[in-house]
């Protein structure tokens, strides 16, 4: 009998378990942590939807793209977030992902005219540093000084790529040369932005490759104004982070109603403080304060999403040969 | 074979080397069917077999010459904690790799004791990233296995001999000459070359202290070519790279490895009438301190930030602890379903071509037979879900050689005593392995499982690969914890690790010498 109402206890669960529909979304590790962005969407989300949200955290955002090549048709994921503008080209040459067909008030440097990808923040990329420190105001300063900085993987991580295509921007076909004069200053070469970023906190570095809104975390939540990023005359490169459905999703108008939640104001003005970037949709209520003080570059550069794929290859070896030395 | 002195099955013995040699080149043939492999290896490629070839060197060379005056100054003195010393030196190589790099890094990083030291001093401070790093912590791992190597040496000579050289008023110098240089010449090459093989198919340390391009090991950059590019043709020109080189090698040093014991006799010092002076015992003395402080100090640390760190373990690092104890369960168990008979078949010949086959565990890259079996599963079922039975054969096949190294020197002892009597009553097959081989093999087989164990417990290889959230081993998942920076949860998981591994070591190995007089 007990074993009767033990079984019954255990499909009466299922039963209910299967009749709320699971969204699976991929994404980079640090917008899952509990400080990220990933536990307040999840919620903001559930509340509406009626769904089981579920953040699996994978790497870094090079590193997820990688993975869903891996896996495939097969994958389990019905929507990836954490691309950014330089993986876009290669994403889409995987027929993985389907049109979201969104439209959206954005308030981007951009015009951003892609039916696929939803972008939901974005940034500039910077190196930050105590503001103790005299900081150079270009590569090449940087190249000749004796400051030791750690990067980020660009084959794993979008910071590490937008790091490449930053200086490919702004130097060329000297790019490779600016590459040989930074190697003795690179301690160490990280998978991802959270190993990065941490060792830079724990003292192994002088400066660390993030974005000009990190110092405002620093500011904003932990009320420590020692940290601030270097202005770079050459300009800043800029990340548009974006999110996209994939095709073999068994959810597909969740997944579209998620990324209709992503870019809504109660998603938008959580990510400033959550996962440190600007917001895609300015949020009714402006942006908080400690961001007006953040850094502004004198000049945004962006290569093209349609050549990102050919440069990205050239600059991933010169990058390689350069520090393999 | 007409001379064969026992009826030993030769068929399961044949059975499992195909097996094994089976399963690699599978994975090896996947990886080439699957890729375009057209280019062919660039620079950071070439530079990254330089580098691992430059790093083994230095690893093998340093961890064998300061090996030398440690073993030296164990054989010659006695002291109180001797044996538990020796006990100890054991710990560094069944340590899993992620925990001993965090402890070299609590030691030896730009925050470390030392730096910290350092800077008090007024020293500019020392980076444990790249080359010296990779070194650093490969010496950490080595030196004690050398050290044991080298003390089996040691304890090798007789004792008539010093006691001789005793009485002949022999300068420790004359003696060195005379009788340990011999002795050493015989064991040093074969100790380097058994941690240049090692070192060479090195990850989990180049992954964490590498620190780019510049310090890049073949096996990470298969890791990188799989993982970072969904690049397949150039993970398997690299896994052809380094079977060719690491199989040259082992294949190479298989006549110089010596054989692996348990080191049953390393605690019972020999009788030394030299070096009594005050110098030498000094030196000795200082010597073996310098070595303990270096292999446990990290160890030590680990220990302490982890006590700290236990009650911010996250609820994913006990499900992980629980798959590590499943790998470790299934890599044993495979392993005594290979290595017995394997052992068996390589006992009945005098010198082992079969062996080789046993070493291609240890040249073969874990990352590139994970590669090809997700490759050849992947259309059939979701990879992860074969992550850990996956993880627990590569495993089982890396401990493959050492595990070979402590069982057949044992069974062909067995086999000349025994030989004429078992034929004499007829036995064969079964009985003859339950009756006469298993009982008398059983500390041999208890001290090979215990390292198998261990050692699985510890790798961070394959799982890295493909392994999902609910499907991480306890090394992955405070890997995980090392790369979100929570650096206490990290320590708690590394003591967890720290424990589980010693604990797996220890429960084997007691089991084998449980009752047995050996």
């Amino acid at each position: 009998m007990k074993y009767l109402t033990l079984a019954a206890g255990v499909m009466g669960a299922s039963a209910a378990w299967a009749e709320t529909p699971e969204l699976t979304v991929y994404t980079y590790d640090s917008f899952v942590t509990e400080w990220g962005p990933g536990p307040a969407i999840e919620k903001g989300f559930e509340a509406e939807c009626g769904c089981d949200l579920k953040f699996v955290g994978m790497g870094d955002g090079a590193a997820l793209l990688a993975r869903l090549k891996l896996e495939g048709a097969r994958s389990d994921a019905d929507i990836v977030l954490g691309l950014d503008t330089s993986l876009v080209a290669a994403a889409k040459e995987t027929e993985l992902f389907a049109p979201s067909g969104l439209q959206a008030e954005y308030d981007l440097p951009i015009i951003w005219e892609d039916d696929v990808f939803v972008p939901y923040d974005w940034g500039y990329f910077a190196f930050v540093h105590g503001t103790d420190l005299a900081a150079p105001a270009d590569f090449k300063t940087l190249a000749e000084s004796d400051l030791k900085i750690v990067i980020q993987d660009p084959r794993s991580s979008t910071p590490g790529l937008g790091l490449l295509m930053w200086v490919k921007a702004a130097y060329g076909d000297d790019a490779s040369e600016v590459w040989a004069a930074l190697a003795d200053n690179v301690v160490t070469v990280t998978k991802g932005w959270s190993e990065a970023y941490g060792l830079f906190l724990e003292g192994e570095a002088d400066m660390v490759l993030s974005y000009t809104t990190s110092p405002a975390y620093h500011l904003i939540a932990e009320e420590d104004d020692s940290k601030t990023a270097a202005l770079f005359d050459e300009g800043h490169y800029m990340q548009i982070e974006v999110a996209g459905k994939l095709a073999g999703s068994d959810q597909p108008e969740l997944a579209d109603q998620f990324l209709q939640y992503l870019v809504s104001d109660a998603a938008q003005s959580v990510l400033p403080t959550t996962n440190w970037m600007y917001p895609a949709v300015t949020p009714q209520d402006g942006l908080p304060e400690g961001f007006d003080g953040m850094i502004q570059p004198g000049k945004a550069l962006l290569v093209p999403n349609a050549d990102v794929p050919a440069l990205r290859e050239e600059a991933v070896n010169e990058w390689l040969t350069a520090l393999s030395r | 074979m007409a001379d064969r002195a026992v009826a030993l099955s030769n068929k399961t013995g044949l059975f499992a080397a195909a097996l094994v040699a089976g399963l690699i080149l599978a994975a090896l043939v996947a990886i080439f069917m699957a890729a375009d492999v057209a280019a062919g290896l660039g620079a950071a490629d070439w530079a990254a077999v330089r580098f691992t070839v430059t790093q083994a060197v230095w690893s093998a060379v340093l961890s064998v010459l300061l090996a030398v005056p440690v073993a030296r100054a164990l054989a010659r003195r006695r002291f109180w904690g001797r044996g538990a010393l020796i006990t100890l030196l054991g710990a560094p190589f069944v340590l899993p790799v992620i925990v001993a790099v965090l402890g070299l890094l609590t030691v030896f990083g730009r925050s470390g004791v030392l730096n910290q030291f350092g800077a008090a001093l007024g020293l500019p401070s020392v980076s444990i990233y790249g080359l010296h790093g990779v070194v650093l912590a490969h010496v950490f791992f080595n030196l004690p296995l050398a050290t044991r190597l080298l003390l089996q040496g040691w304890q090798s000579i007789p004792s008539e001999r010093f006691r001789l050289a005793g009485q002949l008023q022999m300068t420790p110098r004359a003696l060195f000459l005379t009788l340990e240089w011999p002795m050493l010449r015989q064991v040093l090459p074969g100790v380097a070359a058994l941690i240049f093989v090692i070192c060479l198919t090195s990850f989990a340390v180049a992954l964490t202290l590498g620190g780019g391009p510049r310090a890049t090991t073949i096996e990470l950059a298969i890791y990188q070519a799989f993982r970072f590019d969904f690049d397949l043709g150039l993970a398997a020109l690299l896994s052809v790279v380094q079977l060719v080189l690491a199989g040259t090698a082992a294949v190479a040093a298989l006549w110089l490895i010596p054989p692996i014991s348990m080191g049953g006799g390393l605690d019972s010092p020999l009788r030394r009438w030299d070096a009594r002076g005050g110098g030498q015992r000094v030196l000795d003395g200082v010597v073996i301190m310098l070595a303990a402080l270096f292999l446990l100090l990290p160890l030590g640390a680990v220990m302490l930030r982890g006590l700290v760190g236990l009650g911010q373990l996250p609820p994913s690092v006990w499900q992980a602890t629980l798959n590590s104890v499943l790998v470790v369960g299934l890599s044993v168990a495979v392993l005594a379903l290979l290595a017995l008979p394997m052992a068996g078949w390589i006992a009945t010949r005098r010198r082992g071509g079969v062996e080789a086959i046993g070493l291609m565990g240890l040249a073969a890259s874990p990352l590139m037979i994970g590669t090809g079996w997700f490759i050849l599963i992947n259309p059939v079922l979701d990879p992860a879900r074969l992550s850990l039975p996956v993880t627990a054969l590569v495993n089982a096949l890396m401990a493959l050689p050492f595990v070979l190294r402590i069982l057949v020197p044992r069974l062909r002892e067995m086999l000349q005593d025994f030989g004429p009597l078992t034929q004499t009553l007829g036995m064969r097959g079964w009985a003859l392995w339950r009756l006469l081989v298993l009982p008398r093999l059983r500390p041999q087989l208890g001290f090979a499982a215990g390292l198998t164990g261990a050692l699985s417990v510890g790798d961070l290889g394959v799982i890295a690969l493909f392994a999902d959230q609910d499907r991480a081993t306890l090394p992955l998942q405070m890997y995980r914890l090392m790369g979100a920076y929570r650096m206490e949860a990290a320590a708690g998981a590394a003591l967890l690790l720290l424990v589980l591994a010693l604990a797996v070591f220890f429960i084997c190995d007691k089991w084998g010498r449980w009752h047995a007089d050996a």
